[in-house]
């Protein structure tokens, strides 16, 4: 079963193409994360998906539905984790959550969606005394209450410190355990490492990769060795480190030299994630 | 109609939580027709007492004030800080939600409106209101027409700041041109002819009739003027309301 799928999805704003013809599917109970810098196109697809915005052009199912003619019992299913927006702060945290599970045919206790991303302590207080890290866990309650199959989660943690960051990544491995699949956006790629199953890298509206975080490291694999050779740095990029140091060591060796502040260093998720979104080279 | 409650109940927890807004939409007209009462004697105006005349007025600026500008402010308000956008997100129907919107706002024109018979009997000696039940159609269909053009005027209302600088700029002159504080008699030609065109002019009309005159609704013209002004706030609100913010910069 895909929960999402989308294939050749276009969009301009006035003249300008920000999404050119994008395909990917997530399934099922799968946490899929949609990576790329400010500006990529990662929010515009996610509000193609929420229903929020029109495309134009290409096909795009959610649930099996298309988000642009679905009504209420397609929102009745997923659950929304918008980029910023305001909660009515002269609500309290639990008249908030009472207020939104009303809404749904089927929703989960307040207490335990409130107990679930943290805010126990916060329960009775109003909005507008929370922190912003708690601010955006409102938001996740405010998303998980209505029970949701599918949940939309547009750059959940930014803006967080550390341990919030981890905090909510415990959660959202927890709703993958539930069942649940997650959309998310983010431009964190260690984000997107830990948790996501499979990943897309957009750059400038196209898809540059695509796949489980480890096919990723194998596709572009790469151990990069650096050291000095006459007071001037050298870096070799290989696919086969272990005979391009042979030769240079035994190089060294035969000329009884040294190879000064040598470093062998494996190339890491965020070092492809950057080389595919360099904004210079096409 | 469980689910409208629902959102009536929160609506109308926050309008009373929200003490600016609370004290500007439903004591101000309430106060003003106190500190007017004060000031303006004994001398009848129009064939009735300063009181009455006065408290027809305060009437009508009540539900203008609270149907058209507080209802637009706070939809504005809360479109530009995206809570508009994350209500459409859930199942919760755009007409149930801005049905219970509008229905909170009717109860407090209700609430005002009783506050300031009262008030206007008891404190200024003012008159009731002579036809009653037609009085009480009257301010209703008032309420809604002017609950239409207030979620119509957040179409051009463009951010939450502006919001009620540009509002005030319509409905405060509005109030003055259309006589809800004094006699229009007097008003040099051309806001008399401007006040000709105003909704609220006939809104006040219809007050009068009913309360003053003790007349009904069925044919009077300011009923059929006030419901083409509820019309026409009613088709822009239909065709171009928006949920969500203006676009913001950075947003991809």
């Amino acid at each position: 079963m895909t929960a999402i799928h989308v294939s050749g999805l276009r969009k301009s704003y006035g003249p300008r193409e920000v999404l050119h013809g994008i395909s990917f599917a997530v399934e099922t109970g799968e946490v899929f994360a949609l990576l790329g810098p400010n500006g990529a196109g990662k929010t515009t697809t996610v509000e193609i998906l929420e229903g929020y915005r029109e495309r134009d052009g290409g096909d795009v199912r959610v649930l099996g539905e298309d988000p642009e003619r679905a009504g209420s019992s397609f929102r009745a299913r997923i659950g929304i984790v918008l980029q910023s927006s305001a909660v009515y702060h002269l609500l309290t945290v639990r008249e908030i959550l009472e207020l939104f599970a009303g809404y749904y045919p089927s929703p989960r206790q307040p207490d335990e969606v409130i107990e679930l991303v943290g805010l126990r302590g916060s329960r009775d207080e109003h909005v507008r005394t929370l922190s912003g890290g708690q601010l955006r866990r409102l938001d996740l309650a405010l998303a998980l209450v209505g029970d949701p199959e599918l949940i939309f989660l547009d750059e959940p943690t930014t803006g967080f410190d550390p341990a919030a960051r981890r905090q909510a990544w415990d959660t959202i491995r927890g709703l993958r355990a539930l069942g649940k699949s997650i959309l998310l956006t983010t431009h964190y790629m260690e984000e997107a490492h830990r948790l996501a199953d499979r990943l897309a890298i957009l750059r400038e509206g196209a898809i540059v990769a695509t796949g489980s975080p480890h096919d990723l490291l194998a596709d572009h694999v790469g151990v990069e060795i650096r050291f000095r050779r006459n007071g001037r740095e050298v870096v070799i990029d290989t696919n086969e480190p272990t005979r391009v140091l042979h030769e240079l060591t035994a190089e060294a060796l035969a000329a009884g030299s040294e190879l000064e502040g040598l470093e062998v260093h494996r190339r890491s998720l965020e070092d492809v994630y950057l080389e595919l979104t360099r904004e210079d080279e096409a | 109609m469980k689910l409208f409650l629902h959102e009536l109940k929160a609506q109308q927890r926050l309008f009373w939580r929200n003490r600016e807004a609370a004290f500007f939409s439903f004591l101000f007209p309430v106060l003003l027709l106190v500190l007017l009462g004060s000031v303006y004697g004994d001398e009848p105006i129009e064939g009735v007492t300063a009181a009455t005349y006065l408290l027809v007025g305060l009437l009508g600026y009540g539900v203008a004030a609270t149907a058209f500008a507080s209802l637009a402010i706070t939809l504005v308000v809360r479109r530009e800080a995206g809570l508009l956008k994350r209500v459409r997100g859930t199942p919760l129907s755009p007409a149930t939600y801005l049905g219970a919107v509008i229905a909170s706002t009717v109860i407090v024109i209700a609430l005002q409106v009783m506050a300031q018979l009262l008030l206007g009997r008891y404190l200024l000696d003012a008159d009731w209101p002579s036809a009653p039940g037609s009085f009480a159609v009257a301010l209703l269909f008032g309420a809604a027409a002017f609950a239409a053009l207030g979620i119509a005027v957040t179409v051009f209302v463009r951010s939450a700041e502006g919001s009620s600088a540009v509002v005030n700029a319509i409905y405060l002159p509005m109030a003055f041109i259309s006589g809800a504080f004094f006699s229009t008699r007097e008003m040099p030609a051309f806001l008399e002819a401007i006040s000709e065109v105003l909704p609220l002019t006939y809104l006040l009309r219809m007050i009068r009739a009913t309360f003053i005159e003790g007349e009904g609704l069925s044919g009077s013209g300011s009923t059929l003027v006030v419901a083409l002004w509820g019309l026409a706030g009613l088709a822009i609100a239909i065709r171009r309301f928006r949920w969500a913010p203006r676009e913001g910069m950075g947003r991809a």
